[in-house]
């Protein structure tokens, strides 16, 4: 496969390197977005970027607000359809024009940089809500309690305790969620997208307005979450967890991939700290 | 979330009392009120699937009622068809036409999904008033039958009789009693599984369902469906009991009281819409005396409850909490 | 006509804090019995004043009425509630109506109340077309105040301090534009203008009952949403739009159907363009 071409708007002088040419394990590319543009009445937020992520690879996303990071991430879960350009996942399954439930059956699962958590919800009725798309039962199952269902929902129930207790959680499994503190809430909402067992997280903004301490538990959690064998897309602002956790950085600045490469390269990069303006 | 079998027990245990109510009060009068109060308990809990469980609000709920009463007295009249036949079939045709209104109504935002079926519910009635030749016009259909039973009897030895349902409201209630603990039962089901946490995470952040995998149009029609159909069954036994249908029984102001039943009670909890329907269906009647002044208290009753309850009598404490303190940001403003 | 007054009401008040306000049918409906009232007064204590006095006097009068009457809903029912989920305001909107219709219908009877004609029946003809003093009179008053309304809007500070309203609340805020004084005045603004159409109404059928209000009130939601609920031209057009629809279909069809028509409307246009004709659409934010 070619390297996806790079156009950015402002010339196409950035760094390139070859999504294929990674350090980390894989040789498949998980997710490869191929000149994605996308308008909104106007405004161009996205302008023909192109992105790939490997199986098992950390990726990070950066650039200033309004780079369209978010739209990145709402155009590949379907919640925003695109205007130009291809979505794949895992090779051959086209992924812009699906509704975003099949994206996740797919195996693409994401959480907000606003924090969308089920408010009235306990936390493993959230958990579990992302097992929706695993489990075959249906209306009569649930009204006739099968054996499916009864099955099922065991399953689910273990597997939510595990995925609470996986991003440390557990005590807390019969809370409400409305009454978690923040930090507590943006690990439910990693949790909950873990439920789905994806092949690839979006996680955007994981670490916002936390404390030194939280940041670091969340970063070990990523690691923890590329050993599971899953890959991860993640946004973030903060360049102390963005470099030492990402094989490789990507930057965008107003819609466009401006900068791809490994973290000290990008970090060196003149028009990465142009876009900034001193940001980092 | 749990996985035990708490909510038969639940049923049996609150409604039971009721099973030995006919039995201690003779009063043909009660019975039959309790009757009534049991058919809006069943239209209550199916109205909080759509509108308690998934957000999704329904104000043309007489409609689905009002086509299930037709849909039996026509079959009844053209075709014979027994109750028992006659019952599910109602819930079928209220349930297709839910599915049929909510496809295309369910996409849209949610207070345009109130005007939709409000605007349903209006059609609905006023075609059935304007129907003359198939729907009997505003005199409705007359002389619709009751249920029959084969029960055995013993008068000259052991055979089956057809027995007929007829004034005494009695065999009626026990009727009732029994689709609202099987509807109960049901609904605790759905409540407790996957159905159930679809629709309150639907409820809760749509967006969010849908990025979490939850098929969101399809689960909101399941929802639609299974709350018209419910209504259109309830729909049956009312024409099966009054023996008459006329469109004007089933109005806005009807759609409206439901979900009074529904938001009073708490929406969303099962129990809930029970006692909502209880506290509302009996309250005319021991407000007897203010009957002019009825609607003015029932509209009075549901400003007062939106702003001091909203989560309803059994309604989580903490609905409450947060409509309280997303108020305060509100009269904290300083450029009052 | 008498719909797009009402219509502009609701459009008004849906674009600054996204309510569909229910009540807003029974304002127009108190307006039309407001007017009778005067009229009633007049005929018993001044029966020989011209009738354009008693018309001014009643378009007056239910103004000021239902300025105090929509000033008072917005602040007794819906301001406490302002920041709770819409779903919770939509109700009380609907306990609100309720409790206005039967409010009325306790003071002024269940019946149909006959409205005296005031306006001397003068007619003139225009080759096949002939109308009336009192159409005249409609005609130029809705257009008249729809007119100044629209000024008001684009012309005025408090006009504009709406529209930000409209816009991006939370901004307007930020800027110092005192919201809720805004939105009592939107309220009160749009009360008056469907008390005029009330009282028009009023005069026109000869007529009233306290029911009125929900019908015309849901017609005339019909009209603002397929404008495009938040644009006032388009209330307008829409409200125009929809009287001469329903007079031309009363025509062919009768008069029962035509409710059902106006309904059909109603959802297809909900449904296929919930933005109305010159709407904006407005995604969900992610």
């Amino acid at each position: 496969m070619t390297p996806p071409p790079d156009l950015s708007a402002t010339g196409g002088r950035h760094e390139m390197s070859d999504p294929l040419d990674r350090k980390s394990g894989g040789g498949v590319n998980l997710l490869e977005v191929r000149s994605v543009s996308k308008n909104f009445g106007g405004v161009a937020a996205l302008k023909n970027i192109s992105v790939g992520v490997n199986d098992r690879e950390i990726v990070g996303l950066i650039g200033p607000n309004g780079a369209g990071k978010t739209s990145f991430f709402n155009c590949i879960t379907g919640l925003v359809p695109i205007d130009q350009g291809e979505i794949f996942f895992k090779g051959n399954l086209r992924l812009n024009g699906l509704p975003p439930h099949r994206i996740l059956e797919a195996g693409v699962a994401r959480t907000f940089q606003n924090l969308r958590i089920f408010k009235h919800m306990t936390l493993l009725e959230n958990v579990a809500v992302g097992f929706h798309a695993r489990t075959r039962s249906g209306l009569w199952d649930v009204f006739l309690r099968t054996r499916r269902l009864r099955v099922e929902e065991k399953k689910i129930f273990v597997g939510s305790r595990e995925l609470l207790a996986f991003v440390g959680l557990e005590k807390h499994g019969n809370d409400i969620a409305a009454f978690l503190p923040y930090g507590y809430q943006k690990r439910l909402e990693i949790a909950r997208a873990l439920a789905s067992d994806p092949k690839l997280l979006l996680l955007d903004e994981p670490v916002a307005g936390m404390n030194p301490q939280e940041k670091n538990e969340i970063i070990a959690l990523v690691r923890k979450i590329r050993e599971k064998g899953i890959a991860v897309l993640l946004i973030e602002h903060d360049m102390k967890v963005v470099m030492p956790l990402s094989d490789r950085v990507i930057v965008m600045d107003e819609g466009a991939k401006i900068g791809e490469g490994l973290p000290d390269e990008i970090q060196n990069n003149p028009r990465v700290i142009q876009a900034y303006l001193g940001e980092g | 979330m749990t996985s035990k079998h708490p909510f038969s027990f639940q049923v049996v245990l609150f409604l039971f009392p009721f099973v030995l109510f006919p039995l201690l009060d003779k009063n043909t009068y009660h019975i039959d009120l309790l009757t009534n109060v049991g058919i809006y308990v069943l239209l209550a809990m199916g109205l909080n699937v759509a509108v308690g469980f998934t957000g999704l609000l329904n104000l043309g709920y007489a409609a689905f009622f009002a086509l299930g009463a037709y849909t039996y007295a026509l079959l009844n009249l053209h075709w014979g068809c027994s109750f028992w036949i006659g019952m599910p079939i109602a819930g079928m045709v209220s349930m297709i036409f839910g599915i049929v209104i909510g496809l295309p109504s369910i996409r849209v935002r949610g207070d345009y999904l109130a005007i939709t079926t409000l605007g349903f519910g209006e059609i609905v009635r006023i075609s059935f008033n304007n129907l003359d030749a198939w729907t009997g016009g505003p005199n409705g259909i007359l002389g619709i039958d009751r249920p029959r039973l084969w029960l055995p009897a013993f008068e000259g030895g052991f055979h089956w009789k057809l027995w007929s349902f007829s004034v005494n409201p009695t065999p009626y209630f026990y009727l009732v009693l029994a689709l609202v603990a099987v509807t109960a039962t049901l609904l605790f089901r759905m409540s407790d599984s996957k159905m159930g946490r679809a629709l309150v995470a639907i409820r809760e952040d749509e967006l969010a369902a849908s990025c979490m995998g939850i098929p969101t149009l399809k689960i909101k029609l399941i929802a639609f469906g299974l709350s018209s159909f419910i209504a259109g069954m309830a729909g049956a036994v009312f024409a099966s009991k009054q023996t008459i249908v006329t469109p004007d029984s089933f109005d806005f102001v009807l759609s409206v009281l439901i979900l009074a039943m529904v938001v009073l009670g708490g929406m969303g909890n099962i129990w809930g819409s029970a006692l909502g329907a209880l506290v509302l269906g009996t309250l005319p009647e021991l407000l007897r005396g203010f009957a002019a002044y009825r609607m003015l208290l029932f509209g009075l009753l549901m400003i007062l409850i939106m702003i001091f309850r909203p989560q309803g009598i059994l309604g989580g404490q903490l609905i409450r909490r947060e409509l309280a303190s997303r108020r305060k940001e509100a009269d904290n403003d300083p450029t009052t | 006509m008498v719909y797009a007054l009402i219509a502009l009401g609701y459009t008004m008040v849906y674009g600054v804090i996204q309510l569909i306000n229910f009540a807003h049918g029974e304002v127009f409906m108190v307006g039309a019995y407001l007017a009778l009232t005067v009229i009633w007064i007049f005929a018993s204590l001044f029966p020989g004043a011209p009738f354009w006095l008693v018309l001014i006097s009643l378009l007056l009068f239910s103004m000021l009425g239902s300025a105090f009457l929509g000033a008072a809903i917005e602040k007794i029912a819906y301001r406490p509630l302002r920041g709770s989920p819409k779903l919770t305001a939509l109700i009380t909107s609907i306990g609100v109506s309720f409790f206005l219709q039967n409010a009325v219908m306790l003071i002024y009877g269940l019946k149909e109340q006959s409205v005296p004609e005031i306006i001397p029946d003068l007619r003139w003809h225009a080759g096949h077309l002939s109308f009336s003093l009192i159409q005249l009179i409609i005609f130029t008053t809705s257009l008249g105040f729809m007119f100044f309304l629209s000024w008001f809007i684009k012309h005025t500070r408090t006009g504009k301090a709406m529209r930000a309203c409209a816009q991006d609340p939370e901004a307007a805020q930020l800027v110092g534009i005192p919201i809720n004084q805004i939105i009592r005045t939107t309220f009160v603004l749009g009360s008056m203008l469907a008390a005029v159409g009330g009282a028009l109404f009023g005069m026109y059928y000869g007529s009233i009952n306290f029911h009125d209000g929900y019908l015309a009130g849901l017609k005339a939601f019909t009209a603002a949403v397929f404008g495009g609920i938040g644009s006032v031209p388009g209330a307008m057009i829409g409200g125009i739009l929809l009287g001469v629809f329903e007079g031309l279909g009363a025509g062919y069809i009768s008069s029962e159907w035509k409710d059902v028509f106006a309904f059909l409307l109603l959802g297809a246009v909900l449904i296929f363009k919930p933005s109305g004709i010159l709407g904006e659409h407005l995604p969900d934010k992610v």
